[in-house]
């Protein structure tokens, strides 16, 4: 086992912040949505613990007192299909992480990976702490949150509408540093432009999976160019 | 009363769903002792282009054609970059756009 450190702690909670306070914020309002459907406090932990992610658990709930299994399980696929992507993006960073490395797929969801996947983290720290704490800090802040808001619920009354913008705020900082820092700007274009052109022609339900397939589709076939010398920021 | 078995059952198909959705790729391609050249090649490139994908998603649901025109994003959008390209500070750029974005969608449009 290896000894965390305080600088590793330090490092990770700079990281994870600005998630964990959304998380917390998000995570009350997906608490309070439960208690309203009447799922209690526990529900909304058991939830986080099980499900972990947010937007599948916002599209359980109204599934949780009467929808069928089957489509339960085809929509959770469908909103979840994206992690399919990210996972695959990390196999080769997670490949030194050992028996830990189940824990960081299991709970690698959209704002963690988007921390974890732009770099290792600052020099001086243990990437492998670094990794377990951010990913930890950030389930736990969510599953905090859904706790809470299941428990103080009713009692709460502010308008958190526009809370979520914070998630677009966060992918747009890491898409601006991402700009910075390479070279050669065609993944980042080819991620804006075949999704929009998947959201315009798909529509809202289905767009991901086929700007996925298109993206890893381009990417394999201008490996050549993308790859050659600038062609990566990186590594 | 709610059927406590049912919302049990749909808990755990979602989020067995769910996990495989992350689980099933490194069953898949983290195998071998050495990861394949071109998954450590797409794991160099996705996160360029998985920004742009989620920044997208987040925005699905925008109404573009009717009032307000996308406005409170497009207003909260720019408010981020300039003020990252000014400070390059993720935690600053984040409460500033998002404070905004609630200001703008509950009391201006």
């Amino acid at each position: 086992m290896r000894k965390v450190s305080k600088k590793d702690v330090l490092a990770a909670l700079r990281t994870s912040l600005p998630i964990m306070v959304t998380f917390v914020v998000l995570g009350i309002g997906y608490g309070i949505l439960m208690q309203k459907h009447g799922f209690g406090p526990w529900w909304s932990l058991l939830s986080g613990i099980i499900i972990f992610s947010g937007t599948v658990q916002f599209i359980s709930v109204t599934m949780l007192s009467g929808g069928s299994v089957i489509m339960a399980a085809v929509t959770a696929l469908m909103v979840a299909a994206r992690h399919i992507f990210f996972s695959i993006s990390m196999i080769g960073r997670y490949s030194s992480e050992g028996k830990r490395k189940w824990y960081l797929f299991y709970a690698l969801c959209d704002e963690t990976y988007a921390m974890l996947s732009k770099d290792d983290g600052p020099e001086d720290v243990d990437t492998g702490s670094y990794r377990l704490l951010v990913t930890l800090f950030d389930q736990s802040a969510w599953v905090i949150g859904s706790f809470l808001g299941g428990w103080i619920g009713t009692l709460l009354t502010f308008d958190s509408t526009g809370i979520d913008f914070a998630m677009t705020a966060l992918f747009t900082t890491v898409f601006i540093q991402q700009w910075i820092e390479s070279k050669n700007h065609v993944p980042a274009i080819l991620g804006v432009a075949a999704t929009l052109v998947c959201r315009l022609l798909f529509g809202r339900d289905l767009f991901l999976i086929p700007a996925m397939v298109i993206i890893i589709t381009v990417l394999m076939l201008m490996r050549g160019r993308i790859e050659a010398p600038g062609g990566d920021g990186n590594d | 009363m709610t059927d406590h078995r049912h919302a049990m059952i749909i808990i755990l198909v979602m989020g067995l769903m769910t996990l495989a959705t992350r689980i099933v790729p490194v069953l898949i391609f983290g195998r071998g002792e050495k990861v394949p050249d071109s998954i450590l090649y797409l794991g160099k490139v996705v996160p360029y282009t998985a920004m742009g994908l989620l920044i997208v998603y987040c925005l699905r649901d925008v109404p573009v054609l009717e009032a307000p025109h996308a406005l409170p994003e497009i207003i909260a959008l720019a408010v981020v970059t300039v003020t990252y390209l000014w400070k390059r500070n993720t935690i600053l750029s984040v409460v500033i756009g998002t404070a905004l974005y609630m200001v703008l969608v509950q009391m201006v449009f």
